[in-house]
């Protein structure tokens, strides 16, 4: 059974946001949308989560943070990158400071586009995280097998 | 009716035990899913479904095994070992305070677990877990010694079996039970080392550094716990087993509705509250009993 | 068996004076020291074996000489404080000294000679006890000090060496500590007990440094004042009953000897550092950790509560008796939260030890078979963890630099197996199976029966005792990888041997608690009360599941953990995902900030300054009713 589809836990990270994105992050956990039914929860707290969900561009500042937090989360792990900053930088590409979308420094599974993300497309884009979640773990466990078999 | 007094007299000891390692994690799980629902209810959600608190845990168990130290998670197998233990001892019918002792060894465990990560917020967590262990360690003595006072014996096959209603002679005591019950269930506004699902604190307290499988099991253990604390507070109903039952799980109920209702206080009040309520409530019943036996 | 007590009594006498007038740099000083260690540790275990199956047994000794060699050498004890005291200008010491020497003198002439004591010495189980845990732990702490005492003096470079003196006090306090227990003759354990008065002021003031001569001349009045009434309460005895041995006292009408009894339970209060005598113990902590740990863990303090015990049965269902129970419990509650708020592991071991001995008063006050059966436990194993605890700490604090537990991080990282040592100590303050089965678990059964009150306050005290140990002992067990240097090898053998001594003694009395309980502890009982308490045997058994669950899981776990288990991924630890390293992580600016980690005191609550008087006035006031009571 797909336990990982059942119980996403979801660590959300800002790397550059306008706080567009972050706000429509946390809508989606409220009563209107309500992401808990699903078994999603907000983690806060990297070795607890399955999905990082990335908003905002990536800078020098946030590089080495979204680094530190993605290895400090256990296998099998999905990155979401949520809104049109964290796919390319959006508006803010041609930034001094900013180095473009999550996927330059992190291997991202997941797009969620707009400016800012609407809640049903950050829930649909979790939810797609969690087929990659399922699929990264029986990968995994057939690696595993493997191995052990040599 | 008494049904499940015979129940209890029927089974040996061994068989009681036994069926609480077996069942009380399933029962606990359930309550854990029934309270996320109706917690959602409570705030106007739909909610995760029942089974939830499963699903989680066999995610859990499938996580990697990350860690900061090689023993950190020795700790936390202590500690679900010891309240299985505890829990077992207080289904076998076995001595009240022996359980209560046995149990804050494994919340002992649980705490050096948070201390040995040398995390700051697994530290910070577990310097909060001890503050809420000292606030609610004298009301649960006392509610042994009262209920010693009444039945004359610690024992919880005794105590279980008293006839008269032992609320009525420790209505006190019953509500600083409920009080610190509170911070057993790590309800809000308690909640201060070790949150359930929804809430966050000081990043996750307590639990910060602990992960995947380990995680699952201090989930259980929780689970354990709570189930054991629900005896307790049948035994105050224990008269008549089925009022025990519904009382017990109306007061899961009370507490989920606390939970909703209060901001987390800090540590200062649950602490000083805990023993102020422990003093008022707990030991005037306490001295009270005493004197109406001279 | 006679020539034994007498040996045990001589023997360590003779021990004080060869360390006085040896040369120091005698080769064979240290191996006669491990050889009179060893010696002293065999005898109360000869003892034990040999009168296992035997009631007390009583002694009569041509006493005319001794008395009157005794009554010299108090005349001369006196004659030495008054000098020490006049030089360093202080005069309530003098005029003590001198009521009491007064008091005794002016007995001895008047009654002297009618005096009649048919046996001076004797030997029961209680005193064997007594006797197994001056002779192990006490010679286990000389060993200890034959390694530190040299490091102690490159510390302290200014601190005269006068290492002859100081195991001379040592081993002199260990004879007169032998002369208490097996004592009958009152006047006899008087003399004593102004021994190791004496012997406690010097070994305090061994630094002679401003500090250490004001704690030792506390310790000196506390103890005094003790004395003092311990001398009236003879008096009183002698005149009104014409008795003057301890096991008559019990004999006796409640109402002739109650009067003394508490005379004789005050001075044992002063000795045990009782409320509102506490100040005496917790400054002693200025001395050399040997000292610390004979005082405070084996013989001075234990000395005032084997008084107490003695004599308590004499005041059973009095007011006086209950008072005493409640100074008890309150020295218990104060000093456990007290101790919440201390961040020096000396101050908190004190304050831990005064709260453990106030449980063993209060145990003696309520006075019934449970209660004194669970006060018996509670003297062996709080002698045995503390003095390993307080002997730990000495070695740290060189090893470190520091006595305070917030410089004690990752403990375990740099002194590996000295903390493990700890661990089993603290284990056996507060967890399972002795700390907690023991001292919470019987002691909260004895007293429910008679005393709802001190229930309540063994509730509260013990959800403090956890706070403190148990923040302790994660300081101490946290554990990080980065630069910590490990400087275990630099810890002497002689330390070391006195910790295995005493960590294995923690373990084994752990271990053979039903052994003490029913062949040493039962018998006493059955002597004092007739009864002994029934003991629910399924409880037993669980105690021992919990025990050897512990001790089997403990060690397979950690061998597990440490070598086998290898299915694991280390990460760092969470800090925001800043992380720099294992000890930093990025702050402000691209500067790279150190992890701090630190303990809550709680300080606003249970400050030293804010409950120390709470605790001198309830305890003063408890005892001025339970003299007045008396006295009326
Ligand atoms: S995508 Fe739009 S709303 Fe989202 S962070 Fe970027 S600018 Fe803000």
């Amino acid at each position: 059974m797909g336990w990982f589809k059942r119980s996403p836990w979801i660590l959300h990270y800002n790397a550059t946001s306008c706080n567009g994105c972050d706000i429509e992050v946390i809508v989606s956990l409220t009563p209107l949308y309500d992401l808990e039914r699903f078994g999603i929860i907000n983690t806060g707290n990297p070795k607890h989560a399955d999905i990082l969900a990335v908003t905002g561009s990536v800078n020098e500042k946030s590089r080495q943070v979204l680094i530190n937090l993605y290895e400090q989360m256990p296998n099998p792990k999905v990155i979401v990158a949520v809104g049109l900053c964290a796919i390319s930088g959006c508006v803010f590409q041609d930034c001094y400071n900013v180095m473009g979308g999550v996927d330059k420094v992190l291997p991202v599974d997941v797009y969620v586009p707009g400016c800012a993300a609407r809640p049903e497309s950050i829930i649909d884009g979790v939810l797609k995280a969690c087929e990659i979640l399922e699929e990264k773990y029986s990968q995994q466990k057939k690696i595993q097998s493997r191995l052990a078999k040599i | 009716m008494n049904t499940i007094q015979e129940m209890f007299q029927v089974w040996s000891m061994l068989e009681r035990m036994l069926a609480f390692v077996l069942l009380a994690p399933l029962l606990g799980g359930l309550i854990a899913g029934i309270d996320r629902r109706v917690s959602a209810r409570f705030q106007g959600r739909y909610g995760p479904p029942v089974l939830q608190p499963f699903y989680d845990v066999l995610k859990l168990f499938r996580k990697e095994r990350i860690i900061v130290n090689r023993f950190q998670n020795f700790t936390m197998v202590l500690f679900l070992i010891f309240t299985i233990f505890s829990g077992a001892l207080f289904f076998a019918g076995a001595d009240l305070l022996l359980t209560i002792f046995s149990l804050a060894l494994a919340g002992t465990f649980f705490v050096l677990g948070g201390f040995c990560v040398g995390s700051p917020y697994s530290h910070l967590g577990a310097e909060r877990e001890i503050i809420q262990q000292v606030a609610y360690e004298p009301m649960v003595i006392l509610m042994a010694v009262g209920m010693y006072q009444v039945t004359g014996s610690f024992k919880v096959s005794v105590i279980a079996q008293y006839q008269s209603p032992l609320i009525l002679y420790l209505p006190g005591v019953f509500a600083g039970f409920l009080y610190i019950l509170t911070i057993k269930f790590r309800k809000s506004p308690f909640d201060l080392s070790m949150s359930h699902h929804a809430h966050q604190e000081i990043v996750r307290g307590m639990t910060t550094e602990f992960s995947g499988p380990t995680l699952a099991l201090i989930e259980i253990a929780h689970w354990y716990e709570n189930v054991m604390l629900l005896g307790m507070v049948y035994l105050f109903f224990a008269f008549n087993p089925w009022l025990g039952i519904g009382i017990a799980l109306l007061t899961y109920l009370f507490e989920i509705f606390i939970d909703m209702n209060y901001a987390r206080f800090k540590w200062q009040l649950t602490f000083g509250s805990s023993w102020l309520f422990t003093a008022v409530a707990g030991v005037s019943n306490i001295i009270v009993l005493g004197l109406m036996k001279i | 068996m006679m020539n034994a007590l007498i040996f045990l009594i001589l023997f360590p006498l003779f021990i004080s004076l060869l360390a006085l007038f040896l040369p120091r740099a005698l080769p064979g000083r240290k191996v006669i020291g491990t050889i009179a260690n060893a010696v002293l540790c065999a005898v109360p275990i000869y003892l034990l074996f040999a009168t296992l199956d035997q009631g007390p047994s009583y002694f009569r000794l041509e006493s005319g000489l001794i008395n009157i060699g005794m009554l010299v050498l108090e005349v001369l004890i006196a004659a030495y404080i008054i000098y020490l005291s006049v030089r360093a200008k202080r005069y309530l010491p003098v005029i003590l000294v001198v009521v009491q020497l007064v008091t005794m003198l002016g007995f001895e002439f008047s009654y002297g000679h009618s005096i009649q004591v048919e046996h001076s010495m004797f030997l029961d189980k209680f005193s064997i006890i007594m006797a197994l845990i001056v002779g192990i732990i006490g010679s286990a702490i000389c060993l200890y000090g034959f390694g530190y005492m040299p490091e102690y003096h490159e510390h302290h470079p200014e601190v005269k060496d006068r290492r002859n003196y100081f195991a001379f006090l040592m081993y002199l306090f260990l004879s007169a500590m032998f002369g208490i227990i097996f004592s009958n003759n009152l006047m006899w354990l008087f003399f004593f007990w102004e021994v190791t008065t004496l012997c406690s002021f010097l070994l305090i003031g061994y630094r002679d440094d401003k500090a250490s001569r004001d704690s030792a001349f506390r310790a000196l009045n506390m103890n005094l004042i003790g004395g003092v009434v311990f001398a009236f309460g003879i008096v009183i005895l002698f005149v009104s009953s014409r008795t003057m041995e301890l096991d008559k006292l019990l004999l006796l009408d409640q109402g002739v000897v109650l009067l003394p009894a508490v005379c004789f339970a005050f001075a044992g209060l002063a000795k045990s550092a009782q409320f509102p005598f506490s100040s005496w113990l917790t400054g002693a902590m200025v001395a050399p950790t040997p000292v610390s740990a004979l005082l405070h863990s084996s013989t001075m303090v234990k000395a005032g509560v084997y008084l107490i015990l003695r004599v308590s049965p004499v005041m059973e269902n009095t007011v006086a008796a209950q008072m005493l129970t409640l100074i008890g419990g309150v020295s218990f509650l104060v000093t456990a939260l007290i101790a919440i708020s201390q961040s020096n592991a000396k101050k908190v071991l004190a304050y831990s030890t005064i709260s453990n001995l106030g449980l063993i008063v209060a145990c003696a006050g309520v006075n019934t078979d449970a209660a004194v059966w669970s006060a018996l436990l509670l003297i062996i194993f709080h002698a045995v963890a503390k003095s390993l605890l307080f002997l730990c700490v000495g070695i740290i604090e060189y090893k470190l630099g520091s006595r305070d537990i917030e410089d004690m991080d990752f403990l375990i990282m740099r002194l590996p197996k000295l903390t493990a040592v700890m661990m089993i100590g603290m284990a056996g303050m507060f967890l399972a199976p002795f700390g907690m089965i023991i001292s919470k678990f019987v002691t909260l059964k004895a007293f429910i029966n008679t005393n709802p009150v001190m229930a309540i306050i063994l509730a509260y005290g013990s959800a403090a005792t956890i706070f403190f140990w148990t923040k302790w002992m994660g300081k101490i067990i946290s554990i990080r990888h980065g630069e910590t240097e490990v400087r275990e090898h630099e810890v002497s053998n002689w330390e070391w041997t006195t910790l295995g001594i005493l960590a294995v003694a923690t373990v084994a009395v752990c271990i053979a608690f039903p052994f003490i309980s029913f062949h040493v502890i039962d018998p006493y009982l059955m002597q004092l009360f007739n009864t002994v308490p029934v003991v629910d045997t399924f409880n037993i058994l669980i105690v021992f599941v919990i025990m050897f669950g512990l001790l089997i899981i403990l060690p397979l776990g950690l061998f597990y953990y440490a070598f086998i288990n290898k299915d694991y991924k280390r990460v760092g630890t969470y800090l925001g995902g800043g992380n720099i390293s294992n000890i930093t992580y990025e702050g402000a600016m691209e500067s790279s900030q150190p992890i701090q980690i630190k303990n809550y005191y709680l300080e606003k609550y249970f400050g030293e300054e804010r409950l120390f008087y709470i605790g001198v006035f309830v305890s003063l006031t408890l005892i001025f009713i339970m003299f007045g009571v008396t006295a009326i």
